[in-house]
């Protein structure tokens, strides 16, 4: 399945897909050295975002959350990729000073953890 | 959205790393909310200074900005996580020092002005009304659009940089005239004699109103560190940084107040101590100027200060940028207040300094002050000035 979005931050990436419907917090929601989901309660508690192509409505929390998507790209625990239904600043500003290729105005529940996913730039690939 | 040849040579790279970054970031911005072009700003205020808040890995972002990027317009520093000259009398772990002192760096080299406060319209960056800016630090954001009638949206500390960098910032929300529509009417029938009254305004309204504009109505006086506190309670607990009260703020006279309308009584104030209160008596802590204390808040310090003795075991800390507390070395109020046992904090505040764990309760005269004290683990007193430094003086809150 192919799917047409927003280019929030240019760019292509392959691979497996993580999906949440709830947002993220990066600033205090993720462990930027491990890239573990630590928020208490949140569905992807304990999962790794490394490598993954991220799928999530949005982000939410503080601005400093974008530096900690540069910091997982530099610590090379980034995710491959992330998808959002609608992308906010802390996420659209991350993705784009990590060049974490971003793409908005998905239908998430399309994608379900385990797929396959290919951004490249607004084009989302999609094989389940 | 539109750009200009200018622009487009800047997304591609003419004038290198920071300002290719800075466009990418103000066009994916601008395409997110609906902007239709750039405009051009008069100044910038930066947050994000703190390495509490920034890390490693913010430190390491501006490293690389820094290598070729310099500011376009004014821009300012909010606090840093302490005192830039005097850390140690703060009791500020010297590796986070040397880190702060390297975000420091990092700024100066763009161009940026080490001002290090949240209040920089009381200290050479004010803004016109009408002016477009492109401010982050929510107290200063909403005292820009609501009492000087400037123009500017909540900026993040990225985005802010960004538009530095550039000289402008995307053409949206609170840019635009047709978005700063009052739309709830709070009419104030509460009585505000106590300073700290103006922070539980702030609370009532912004938890009540939340997103949407408030047109408040009730209020015959107020004066300019009233407005401050309330600016930055208001946005602390609702999130709109903008607000019109009748005949005090600009453009006031051009709205009619909207037909939704809510009430602000004597209990409302009265519960919001009691939210923000917490029920303790021993005070470990007072700190006051949240935003910055002015000159004026400092000399009433002095003069509540004078001939008296912060209690052992309790720490009065008065947070000011370096302008203000250099008018009150001169003016004799420094003296006075640190022969009283109490510490001037300077280019840092309550809330992006490192303090978790240091207290367990502390006595301010600033709602937002308390909401940023929970977060570091410390029990909250609010009340008036002399109420506070009455609980420096004897370590309890009566």
């Amino acid at each position: 399945m192919e799917v047409k979005g927003r280019i929030i931050s240019k760019g292509v990436a392959e691979g497996e897909a993580l999906t949440t419907n709830m947002p993220i917090s990066f600033y205090g929601g993720v462990d930027p050295e491990t890239s573990e989901i630590i928020e208490k309660g949140h569905e992807l508690q304990g999962k790794q975002i490394k490598g993954k192509i991220l799928v999530f409505p949005n982000g939410k929390g503080s601005t400093v959350g974008s530096y900690t998507l540069y910091r997982l790209k530099k610590g090379g625990v980034a995710p491959a990729g992330i998808i959002n239904s609608d992308c906010e600043t802390v996420v659209a500003v991350g993705a784009i000073i990590s060049e974490i290729p971003c793409v908005d105005e998905i239908d998430i529940s399309k994608i379900e953890t385990g797929d396959t996913v290919r951004i490249e730039n607004g084009v989302v690939k999609i094989e389940t | 959205m539109y750009l200009t040849k200018n622009e487009k040579k800047m997304l591609d790279g003419e004038e290198g790393y920071a300002v290719k970054k800075s466009m990418e970031i103000l066009v994916a911005l601008g395409n997110i909310y609906g902007a239709d072009r750039l405009v051009e700003i008069g100044s910038v205020q930066v947050a994000g200074v703190s390495y509490h808040n920034l890390g490693d890995a913010g430190l390491e972002f501006l490293n690389e900005l820094a290598k070729d990027g310099k500011v376009k317009v004014l821009t300012t520093l909010n606090p840093a996580g302490m005192d830039l000259e005097d850390w140690r009398n703060l009791g500020i772990d010297p590796e986070f020092a040397r880190k702060q002192n390297l975000v420091i760096e990092a700024f100066s080299k763009m161009g940026i002005l080490i001002s290090c406060t949240c209040t920089p319209y009381l200290i050479g960056n004010l803004p016109r009304y009408g002016e477009h800016i492109a401010w982050s630090e929510s107290s200063a954001v909403t005292f820009a659009n609501s009492v000087i009638g400037a123009k500017t949206n909540r900026e993040g500390g990225p985005s802010a940089l960004a538009a530095a960098f550039v000289g402008k910032t995307p053409c949206y929300g609170l840019h635009l005239d047709e978005n700063r529509v009052p739309d709830t009417h709070v009419e104030v029938k509460a009585d505000l004699s106590k300073f700290s009254d103006w922070g539980a305004l702030g609370y009532c309204i912004g938890k009540t109103v939340q997103n949407k504009i408030p047109y408040i109505t009730g209020i015959d006086v107020v004066s300019l560190d009233e407005l401050k506190s309330f600016c930055a309670s208001v946005v602390t607990f609702g999130s709109k940084p903008l607000f019109y009260m009748k005949d005090i703020t600009p453009t006031s006279e051009k709205h009619q107040p909207p037909k939704e309308k809510i009430t602000i009584e004597d209990n409302d104030i009265k519960k919001a101590y009691e939210a923000i209160n917490d029920d303790t008596e021993d005070v470990d802590f007072v700190c006051i100027g949240c935003p910055h204390a002015s000159i004026k808040e400092i000399a009433k310090i002095a003069d509540l200060l004078k001939g008296r003795k912060i209690v052992a075991g309790t720490e009065l800390w008065v947070a000011t940028s370096r302008p203000m507390k250099q008018l009150a070395d001169k003016r004799g109020y420094t003296e006075v207040i640190e022969k009283a046992g109490g510490k001037f904090a300077c280019d840092t505040c309550m809330a992006v300094a490192p303090l978790k764990g240091r207290f367990r309760t502390v006595a301010t005269t600033s709602a937002k002050g308390c909401y940023y004290s929970r977060h570091n683990l410390m029990m909250t007193k609010m009340g008036s000035l002399e109420e506070c430094i009455e609980a420096g003086v004897t370590g309890k809150w009566r």
